[in-house]
């Protein structure tokens, strides 16, 4: 019953999209198409006092420039631009008022028969703006913050526990640092786009690069008001996200709004410079203040997090509740405030949150670590904690100590001599670092159906996405596994608003949540079939119970007795039906008992030329506890690519905004720098064993987040090993090691 | 970008012409610099002159034992070329030290001359900038200066010009060809690129109705001490923080001759002839190598995020000379410095 389920898989879409043949939502063509380009703000703060589209009008080959000013209707209220992941506050709009809340804001449409002509039209249009002061730097906020309640909402910092003031100050060891990561900004190979397609009875189907087609399409019902049917939104094949399409970002409004202005279909695909006021992961300041026993045990963390967000909307993900969840710690407190400024609101962005909060706690468990004289990973299995404190309850699974002991043994830890600038080759100074990392193994209600035709074929739908990450593949392994099937005999379809429910992909929840819906959706399948055997004369399954039979090779066959059996055609004919279809809504049903979690132990090891302060991440390890693994081959995949975004955000990542001008200055990625093939060695990837009986029927945890979590800090932990040199700061850049 | 019209030149003299009738004209030979500040609307172009096939992609040897190289020779073709590989061997690792493979496959050795800065400033046709709009005002200045100049900047310019080739370019003293509607001149290398002085806006003393046609090596290349260490913010596919290239001939321990310019601090390549001299004649070694940095860098001046790039230039070229005075220059492939 399991041959493809924990099988090293390639993907079932990978020829499709090495070949081509995949087609991502700037690529549909339809006769007619009109192309638009967007013209944005350039200044940060203000209002729009005068549009001139004479100039771009002129231009042969425009159609159109619309503007707050001769739009469509949009909606008017709040609610209607809330999507299911936007945070509190009130909804960008786009071309709704003449109120400019960021530099690169769109502020105009320009639509013409040829996307040149478009985006030359664009350049043409002037904009007069009524110019406001503005404030751009997260460090001159700092102090103009407010806090966020402790407890009050799920992403909000817990409540405390125990006495932190005292506690604190009666550590034998403390250590307490700031650590800083500036604003990081998605770059997906694919950019954002939308074609729409205008039907000739005015039904729009919408190409749309989104985690979730569902939420994209509810959104535009609600914004441009139009009736649910109308609407279709597809995305078959999304060329990464990672967070940046959870929310239905300002391009799908515009090509929409644009195709029914001019009743005919539109493309607007936004260019690289366009997509940076998108969201990006917030600029954190963050101080760490750990007390502990000499012996290593940790008594105290007080965590306390200035993250930034928009003038609109206050984003923020629960970011200093990591640090009481990953050790046994009596005592922790947190603190978090949010810092306004003239900026797009943040996103999520690969494990929001824990990429930086845990970059902080894991550096300064290092730092700690130095102050006690301890190994750090001494300090941490010393530190281990079997229960989820901030809850108050015990995991379902967590095996993240055999993740430190094959991750170590793998690396060759016990080799580390601790003193810093120990250990060289030639010119190169070597460091080893390591650092834990954690992350939630949600599940959400998700629908799934199955329709098994006699021909031995499923075909499994889902209206959830695929960012790249092999949702396809994993769906195809569960459902030939469940049903008895070749993979190829199985069809996936998926990112289509009129499937089957599925909420937004993201989080790392869809490999758990979609895979638990085929097993349930399957088993429905499997009882139908049973059913239709038992009407069969002489059924060999009659005495059989539902739990008593599985599918196998096309047949349905006794699990007690395998010369019982029949064929699953055979069986089809008999009753005289072609196909089974069945549709089931599955919702994990957590009673809250136990905490679900995945973690994670990287090992890094960096060289740094002692003279020039050049840095190379040389080898990392990273050994992962999330549950059973689907299928190694991909779920390796997912792992090495947040390994890379890890030494990215170590590293090369950074968003630099000129404050006078409140504007993004690097947005390219010739400038807004991401590690290259040459920045990426060795990278060594361990699953370990972690049986799971209760998360979900397959044992499955996700883990689209849990690779990127504690990267940064491993290899910042390095450097201070390597070169004696603790820069607090990201990106580590060689400047820094000198200042 | 602005709708153009496109020509082709049929050779030297009528791609002057074009040029010479149409002053918003722009040669077009790889387009890799050209066509991104199109998209950017930093070039508007009323016209393309499609030089790329003009024959000026030979590499040639020079009666004098130097090499010739066309101006339209691929930046790959250059770097791979076997003279220049034996011959100067600091021009190939400079080479393939920038970009790309795939814009290496493109770019012309022309072209790479005649590339603009990589101010942010100066892609932003929403913000002042003194070399693309003369008169608006050098926001770098007191904005975003990190990857800026040390050297040689001006109150209206603190950009720095972004080639590797050039400065081992520089270095050899090599020699640009062009032609004009006048007789054809030479300019030497060091003489092509200027500083920005009171006129950013313009890169180079070439005329506006002048095109390169080659570059001439002298015959020297330094094939036996040389290095070209380039330092960046990632391992490869970033401009220079600072760059070095250096060439020694060395007798016994001594240096006889001394070559040394800098990429990555200032709006040309960095060359010092006072540095050159003071590492004429001395031992090749710490000393001399600190004494030239030091003169390289006297009047080097930083700006608010820029001012490291002073004490990692001195450092580059410490390391530069020993790589080079070792015969043990930079690998571009293993990152690992030498």
């Amino acid at each position: 019953m399991t041959n493809y389920i924990g099988t090293a898989t390639s993907r079932v879409d990978g020829r499709a999209k090495v070949t081509g043949a995949a087609k991502y939502a700037g690529e549909y063509n339809t006769a007619g198409l009109a192309h638009a380009s967007v013209v944005t703000s350039t200044i940060a703060k203000g209002r729009i006092a005068r549009i001139d589209a004479n100039a771009a009008l002129s231009i042969a080959g425009v159609i159109d420039v619309l503007t707050h000013q001769n739009r469509p209707r949009m909606a008017s209220v709040d609610d209607a631009y809330t999507d299911d992941t936007a945070p509190e506050g009130s909804p960008f709009r786009p071309l709704y008022d003449d109120r400019i809340r960021f530099s690169g804001q769109p502020v105009a449409l320009v639509l013409a028969e040829e996307p040149e002509v478009a985006r030359f039209a664009a350049s043409l249009v002037r904009v007069e703006y009524d110019e406001e002061a503005h404030v751009t730097d997260i460090h001159r906020q700092r102090d103009a913050t407010f806090a966020l309640e402790p407890g009050a909402d799920p992403f909000g910092p817990p409540k405390p526990r125990g006495a932190t003031e005292p506690a604190l100050a009666a550590a034998e060891v403390r250590h307490r640092g700031e650590y800083f990561v500036p604003i990081e900004h998605h770059n997906p190979m694919e950019p954002y786009a939308t074609t729409v397609i205008f039907e000739h009875d005015g039904k729009l189907n919408v190409y749309d690069k989104t985690q979730g087609v569902q939420n994209v399409q509810r959104y535009l019902c609600r914004v441009l008001e139009m009736a649910p049917d109308k609407v279709r939104v597809m995305s078959p094949f999304v060329g990464g996200a990672f967070g940046s399409g959870l929310r239905p970002q300002y391009q799908v409004v515009l090509a929409t709004l644009a195709a029914l202005a001019l009743k005919r279909s539109v493309r607007l695909v936004l260019t690289r410079q366009q997509m940076y006021v998108l969201g990006y992961r917030p600029a954190m300041i963050q101080e760490v203040d750990l007390g502990a026993k000499s012996g290593g045990i940790l008594d105290v963390i007080a965590h306390e997090a200035v993250t930034v967000t928009s003038q609109y909307e206050d984003f923020h993900r629960q970011e200093t509740a990591w640090s009481g969840l990953l050790y046994d710690c009596a005592n922790a407190k947190y603190r978090h405030k949010l810092a306004r400024l003239d900026l797009s609101t943040p996103c999520d962005m690969r494990a929001p949150s824990a990429a930086t909060a845990v970059y902080a706690l894991e550096c300064a468990m290092d730092e700690l670590a130095v102050a006690l004289k301890l190994d750090p990973l001494d300090l941490r299995l010393k530190c281990h904690s079997d229960r989820d404190q901030n809850a108050d309850r015990p995991y379902s699974s967590k095996n993240l100590r055999d993740c430190y002991r094959q991750g170590a043994q793998s690396f060759g830890w016990d080799k580390r001599n601790p003193e810093p600038r120990s250990m060289r080759d030639g010119a190169e100074l070597i460091g080893w670092g390591t650092a834990s990392g954690v992350w939630e193994a949600l599940q959400v209600p998700i629908a799934v159906r199955i329709v098994l035709t006699a021909n031995g074929h499923a075909e499994v739908s889902c209206a959830t996405s695929d960012i790249g990450t092999g949702t396809y593949t994993i769906m195809a392994q569960v459902v030939a596994d469940m049903l008895g099937l070749p993979l190829d005999n199985v069809t996936i379809k998926l990112g289509d608003s009129t499937l089957p429910q599925s909420p937004v992909e993201g989080g790392s929840w869809i490999a758990a949540s979609v895979s638990n819906g085929i097993v349930t959706t399957a088993d429905a399948i499997r009882r139908e079939l049973l059913r239709l055997a038992k009407q069969m004369p002489n059924s060999p399954l009659a005495d059989a119970a539902p739990t008593e039979v599985a599918l196998v090779d096309g047949r349905l066959v006794s699990v007690r007795d395998a010369s019982r059996a029949v064929p699953l055609a055979e069986t089809m004919r008999h009753s005289g039906v072609d196909r089974i279809g069945e549709e089931k809504s599955t919702n994990f049903e957590d009673d809250g008992s136990h905490a679900h979690n995945t973690h994670s132990a990287v090992f890094a090891e960096v060289k740094v030329d002692e003279q020039l302060g050049v840095i190379r991440v040389t080898r990392v390890i990273s050994a992962v506890a999330a549950g059973r693994i689907l299928n190694p081959k991909t779920a390796r995949s997912q792992i090495i690519g947040g390994v890379v975004w890890g030494i990215g955000m170590a590293l090369h990542e950074e968003t630099l905004i000129d404050h006078k001008f409140g504007r993004i200055m690097n947005a390219n990625i010739a400038e807004y720098h991401v590690p290259v093939n040459a920045d990426v060695r060795n990278i060594e990837v361990i699953f370990v064993d972690e049986p799971d009986a209760t998360i979900n029927q397959l044992g499955i945890k996700g883990l689209g987040e849990i690779g990127i979590v504690g990267v940064a800090a491993a290899i910042a932990n390095a450097i201070y090993h390597a070169t004696g040199k603790r820069v607090r700061d990201l990106p580590i850049s060689l400047d820094k090691l000198w200042r | 970008m602005n709708p153009f019209h496109y020509t082709r030149a049929s050779d030297v003299a009528d791609a002057v012409r074009q040029i010479a009738a149409d002053p918003s004209a722009r040669f077009i030979a790889g387009g890799t610099n050209l066509i991104d500040l199109m998209k950017e609307d930093v070039e508007r172009p009323s016209r393309l002159i499609d030089i790329s096939r003009l024959p000026l992609k030979s590499v040639e040897e020079t009666a004098v034992g130097g090499l010739r190289i066309g101006a339209l020779v691929p930046n790959s073709d250059l770097a791979y070329h076997p003279l220049v590989a034996e011959r100067y061997p600091m021009l190939a690792s400079a080479i393939l030290a920038g970009a790309s493979a795939q814009l290496r496959n493109m770019a012309s050795t022309g072209g790479n001359l005649l590339q603009r800065t990589r101010c942010y400033y100066f892609y932003d046709v929403a913000t002042p900038c003194n070399k693309r709009a003369p008169g608006s005002g050098c926001s770098a200045i007191d904005g975003l200066n990190r990857m800026h100049a040390i050297l040689g900047t001006s109150e209206a310019c603190i950009a720095t010009h972004p080639s590797d080739m050039c400065v081992a370019l520089a270095a050899l003293d090599a020699t640009v060809h062009v032609a004009g509607p006048a007789a054809a001149r030479a300019i030497a290398f060091t003489d092509f690129h200027r500083l920005p002085e009171d006129a950013p806006q313009r890169d180079t003393n070439l005329q506006p109705d002048e095109i390169v046609t080659a570059i001439e090596l002298p015959p020297r290349g330094f094939a036996a001490n040389y290095t070209y260490l380039k330092i960046r913010d990632r391992l490869s596919y970033a401009f220079a923080l600072v760059s070095v290239a250096a060439a020694l001939e060395l007798e016994g321990g001594t240096i006889k001759d001394a070559r040394l310019a800098l990429g990555g601090v200032a709006h040309k390549p960095w060359r010092d002839p006072m540095a050159e001299a003071a590492l004429r004649g001395q031992p090749a070694g710490e000393v001399a190598f600190s004494r030239a940095a030091d003169l390289m860098l006297g009047d080097a001046k930083g700006f608010a995020h820029n001012a490291f790039k002073i004490d990692l230039a001195r450092r580059a070229v410490l390391r530069a000379l020993a790589q080079a005075a070792a015969g043990t220059p930079q690998s571009q492939s293993d990152k690992q410095i030498r």
